[in-house]
């Protein structure tokens, strides 16, 4: 698994420019869906038919990941920018980013005045080493997305884009070990997520689903100074019961931790106090949704080094099985 | 129908936003008599039919009063000095909580059974210097229910809902105080409305609906208008009164002078000028009240529902909302109920064609 | 449930204003004393006989008035202007429900609505002359056939038990009252015990000045229940007390040394009977010893304390076993008291 987590969260994919992570889901699930699809925002969805008696089940893991957008290329082929998605200035100096044809830069920043103080964002930069307007190969309106090779540290795994490949990895995988379901499970690889759950929605709009679960990385607890949070790494999935955006069904947060109990499955209950996911968007899609949400604890969000524990990813995987292989009576 | 009664035990019963479903149980008793049908959706909206005297397919108004009340939301369960001393929930807010009068208020702590107990916090002595003048926020407070770590760690989780707890008062001149008035005055409303509905001939299917998640944005009216989707939608919820402090002009309405009925761009100016119309039918006096851009009410998430509904508003006035001891008059509920079911009575197979053309003409 | 618990929290008697609590105090204990009397101020003062073995004097007190709101003012739309009596945080105040006046009107706490009010309005603590008393009344008539300007306002709070734990208005210090009144319908002690229920402690000590003065004691033990600050907390500061480890022993405070070999025979009583104590943390604070001890010639006095939580609020946590511990202290101490214990030491 630690082979499939390095090749998606090392592929290029800022929200709406999702195209490489989808082709390599697409190439990666072929075997094990009954149908597939692409639709009109990008979403790749994936049908594995059950028997008949059970629910429409969609399950979304995001594709896109956080990045940059050129707005201005200076005289002497430096790179101006805006954001794609919550980027947090902190994060970016002397940081690298990736174009889609796998071009690489350096970002700094204008002259601090006061190191205290974070510039806007519009007083960085990415410098790709051209020397001026007309030799650099980076336009206006080019995608980046933030660059790292992943690092695996026994359990922790930190990678840029974990916020969502590693729910990809959990939908992936828990497909891949789906043999019989009562659900019609419709795996919904998302896309625009960072920018406002905007593939969801659509992808949700028109599925009808009975019920819906996101899969997505939360917030942690459990580093030094940190805003109190009762979620810690390698303590085992976090089941939301709340976030900054919505409220989970409170039926489907009790059958998750029954399952979980049920299947010994190490877990955690979650509010996270800020953020969101595509559970929101398919909550309130069409007539409305059953909805929920499978978390990955993850530290360092947004940040190129979001950090894992492989068992929680696995304890995430085996939670999301044991809901799809029984019924779903609320 | 006593509505004293009635909002004593709505006001009463738990349901915060989320985790309506002893609220939903409470208007399940108080709706059954009324409707031929009753049904809940993904959302937890539950949803009452009415059906009407006209030919099928007969037009269809659907009437939102949310039911959800702000409320708090265990995110620690914490012990002190050590695991073997007292419990002490952490907490966070589930809608607009008025936190500067939360300190000493009661509580019901929805754990593996209800726990009574406190919102206490240090004294401003021990509180780091930058919140000693402050109002206690969710870093200082805690809930206390008083049992020792060990027993509440079996009893409570991270992720439990917290209610506040406040029986009904009863005021002079019919007035009553209390929690969640906000908005389970407007569901009293909806019911007197259906009750006057038993006695007058209405040829519209009545879709009553107490809608969830509203404190949080509106979200269960939203799914609702989508899944129902009716001709005609009219909200109900709450204003402020005047009161002491609380004097705005455009902005405060006295207690006890009736509904408000809301118009601005969120609200159909057919729909507004159809209920006051119903209301001078019936000599109900009336405020209008201006809503400059959004309402701020379910009436903005039932506007844009599907293709567009016609949307009205109708408020109720109220002192000190979001606090628990939320102050109404009686009488404003049910001539809000009265006003509510001759509009209702009123409509026609027409009143829908007259609608939109008085957009363009007239 | 604790029925003499529950009786005296729920009743109301702010300082200035005892009738109410002081009348069911009489009620209480008037079967199990010789004589009782009422003073100029309100306090209740009875007198417990002895068997005659000593003639010791001893008085023991407990504070009967609670902290509350006075009606200042009533407004041209019939809502109620208030003061303080005692020290109660603002913060405590909003958004509760009070009873006002002899007939207990039910009255409700309220200002401007938080939607109405700015940011910074929102991040400030809204102060008590910013709120009013709302009893329903439409105009100032209306309220002013109702309410007299000067009627008190006390919170409204069911007494619960939770557990271990009970949850009630005004333990502070009708806890410490309750345990007085098991005093005295207990076995006679081998001195005459006096047992004063004061008014006007929460402004200033005032009721327990003039029983001190009066009954003129060899020794006076106070009864009282102390503010704990066991909650979690980010600094590494004292809890004052705890919930569950015992009576509140005082040492100092902010008015008053108490008495060094009272309070060393009282640790000794309780450790000798297995009795868990604490000691209170010396400071701030005080208790009607400070009004005590100066009396004529000088009155040694202990203060023993149950802990409560969130004092000064309509809410207060107490533990019952703290509780039951401060009544087997008190007891087990006056017992125990010998005059050697108080005479002078020589100091030749």
């Amino acid at each position: 698994m630690i082979d499939l987590i390095r090749k998606l969260v090392e592929l290029y994919g800022p929200s709406g420019f999702e195209d490489q992570v989808r082709a390599f889901i697409q190439a990666e699930i072929a075997p094990y869906a009954d149908e597939m699809r692409v639709d009109a925002l990008g979403n790749l969805i994936a049908l594995k038919k059950g028997d008949g008696t059970g629910k429409r089940v969609l399950v979304s893991a995001h594709t896109d990941e956080i990045g940059v957008m050129i707005t201005h290329v200076t005289e002497k082929g430096f790179l101006r920018f805006t954001n794609i998605g919550g980027v947090f200035a902190a994060n970016l100096l002397g940081g690298r980013v990736q174009f889609a044809d796998g071009r690489q830069g350096v970002i700094y920043g204008d002259k601090f005045e006061d190191r205290s103080k974070l510039h806007p964002l519009n007083k960085y930069y990415i410098d790709v080493g051209a020397t001026s307007k007309e030799d650099c190969p980076v336009r206006v309106g080019d995608a980046a997305g933030f660059y790292r090779p992943l690092l695996v540290m026994g359990d922790r795994l930190a990678a840029k884009s974990m916020d969502d490949r590693i729910g990809c990895v959990v939908g992936i995988e828990a497909l891949k070990r789906l043999t019989a379901s009562p659900h019609d499970v419709y795996f919904v690889f998302s896309v625009q997520e960072e920018v406002g759950l905007r593939g969801a929605a659509a992808a949700a709009n028109g599925l009808h689903p009975d019920v819906s679960i996101a899969l997505d990385v939360t917030g942690s607890g459990d580093t030094p100074e940190c805003h109190p949070m009762a979620i810690s790494l390698g303590q085992g999935t976090a089941i939301k019961v709340k976030d900054g955006g919505m409220i989970a069904h409170a039926g489907l947060v009790r059958l998750m931790r029954q399952r979980a109990e049920a299947a010994n499955i190490p877990h955690q209950m979650e509010v996270l106090e800020g953020g969101t996911t595509d559970a929101y968007a398919m909550q309130v899609a069409g007539p409305g949704s059953i909805s929920g949400c499978i978390s990955i604890p993850c530290r360092y969000i947004h940040s190129a080094s979001e950090m894992v524990d492989i068992n929680d990813v696995e304890a995430c995987i085996r939670l999301l099985g044991e809901i799809l292989t029984h019924p779903i009576d609320l | 129908m006593d509505v004293k009664q009635l909002l004593q035990t709505l006001t009463e019963t738990p349901g915060p936003s989320g985790q309506e479903s002893p609220i939903a149980q409470a208007v399940t008793t108080a709706w059954t008599p009324y409707v031929d049908l009753l049904m809940t959706d993904a959302l937890g909206n539950l949803i009452g039919l009415k059906k009407g005297d006209g030919e099928a397919p007969r037009p269809r108004i659907l009437l939102a009063a949310h039911m959800d009340e702000i409320a708090l939301l265990v995110t620690q369960v914490l012990a002190y000095p050590d695991e073997n001393g007292y419990g002490f929930l952490k907490v966070t807010k589930v809608g607009g909580v008025d936190t500067r009068q939360t300190l000493g208020q009661q509580v019901l702590v929805h754990g593996q059974r209800e726990l009574p107990g406190v919102i206490g916090c240090l004294p401003p002595h021990l509180l780091p210097e930058n919140r000693r003048s402050k109002p206690i926020g969710f870093e200082d407070m805690v809930v206390d229910v008083g049992l020792p770590y060990v027993e509440l760690k079996q009893l409570v989780g991270v992720g439990d809902f917290v209610s506040f707890r406040q029986p009904l008062r009863e005021l002079h001149n019919g007035r009553v105080a209390g929690k969640s008035l906000d908005n389970r005055a407007s569901v009293a409303a909806v019911t007197v409305c259906l009750d006057w509905l038993r006695g007058r001939k209405h040829s519209w299917d009545v879709i009553a609906v107490a809608t969830t998640q509203e404190e949080i944005g509106l979200r269960g009216a939203f799914v609702a208008a989508g899944g129902q989707q009716p001709d005609l939608a009219i909200a109900l919820d709450v204003t402020w009164a005047k009161g002491p402090l609380a004097q705005d002009g455009g902005l405060t309405f006295e207690l006890g002078e009736g509904p408000t009925l809301g118009y601005g761009p969120n609200i159909h100016p057919g729909i507004y000028k159809g209920l006051q119309e119903a209301a001078a039918a019936i000599e109900l006096k009336v405020t209008p009240e201006g809503q400059p851009t959004l309402s701020g009410t379910d009436a903005a998430a039932l506007q844009i529902a599907r293709a567009g509904i016609p949307t009205g508003l109708i408020c109720i006035p109220q002192r000190y909302m979001h606090t628990m001891v939320e102050t109404m008059a009686l009488n404003d509920i049910e001539r809000t109920g009265r006003l509510l079911a001759e509009f209702i009575a009123r409509l026609d197979g027409d009143f829908l064609n007259q609608l939109n053309k008085s957009l363009m003409d007239g | 449930m604790n029925s003499l618990l529950q009786q005296l929290t729920e009743a109301v008697g702010i300082s200035g204003e005892e009738k109410e609590i002081r009348r069911l105090i009489r009620d209480l204990i008037q079967e199990h004393v010789d004589e009782w009397r009422v003073d100029s101020l309100g306090n209740l003062i009875a007198l417990k006989k002895g068997t005659g073995e000593s003639d010791l004097q001893v008085m023991v007190d407990a504070h009967i008035d609670e902290v509350g709101l006075m009606v200042t003012d009533i407004d041209s739309d019939g809502t109620l202007r208030f003061a303080k009596v005692g020290g109660i945080d603002d913060r405590a105040l909003l958004g509760k429900v009070v009873q006002v006046g002899p007939n207990k009107i039910i009255g409700v706490i309220g200002g401007r609505p938080v939607h109405l009010s700015t940011a910074e309005e929102r991040d400030t603590v809204v102060k008590h002359r910013d709120m009013r008393i709302d009893i329903g009344a439409k105009k100032k008539d209306d309220a002013a056939a109702k309410i007299n300007v000067g009627d008190r306002a006390a919170f409204v709070t069911q007494y619960e038990e939770l557990g271990e734990t009970a949850l009630g208005k005004a333990f502070d210090n009708r806890a410490a009252c309750a345990v007085l009144i098991e005093l005295l319908r207990g076995d006679r002690y081998p001195f005459d015990l006096t047992a004063v229920f004061t008014v006007q402690e929460e402004v200033g000590l005032r009721g327990a000045r003039v029983a001190g003065y009066a009954v003129q004691p060899d020794i006076a033990l106070v009864l009282e229940c102390t503010p704990a600050y066991d909650l979690p907390k980010k600094e590494d500061v004292s809890s004052n007390v705890m919930l569950g480890h015992g009576p509140a022993v005082y040492v100092m405070d902010s008015r008053t040394i108490q008495h060094p070999r009272f309070v060393a025979h009282i640790m000794q009583v309780a450790a000798a009977h297995n009795i868990p104590y604490q000691i209170r943390q010396p400071g701030g604070g005080g208790t009607n010893a400070g009004a005590i001890q100066p009396a004529h010639g000088g009155v040694p006095v202990a203060s023993i304390a149950i802990p409560g939580r969130y004092p000064h609020t309509p809410n207060m946590i107490i533990n019952l076993t703290d509780y039951a511990n401060l009544l087997k202290l008190a007891d087990t101490v006056l017992r125990s008291l010998q005059r050697n214990l108080f005479e002078p030491e020589s100091i030749l």
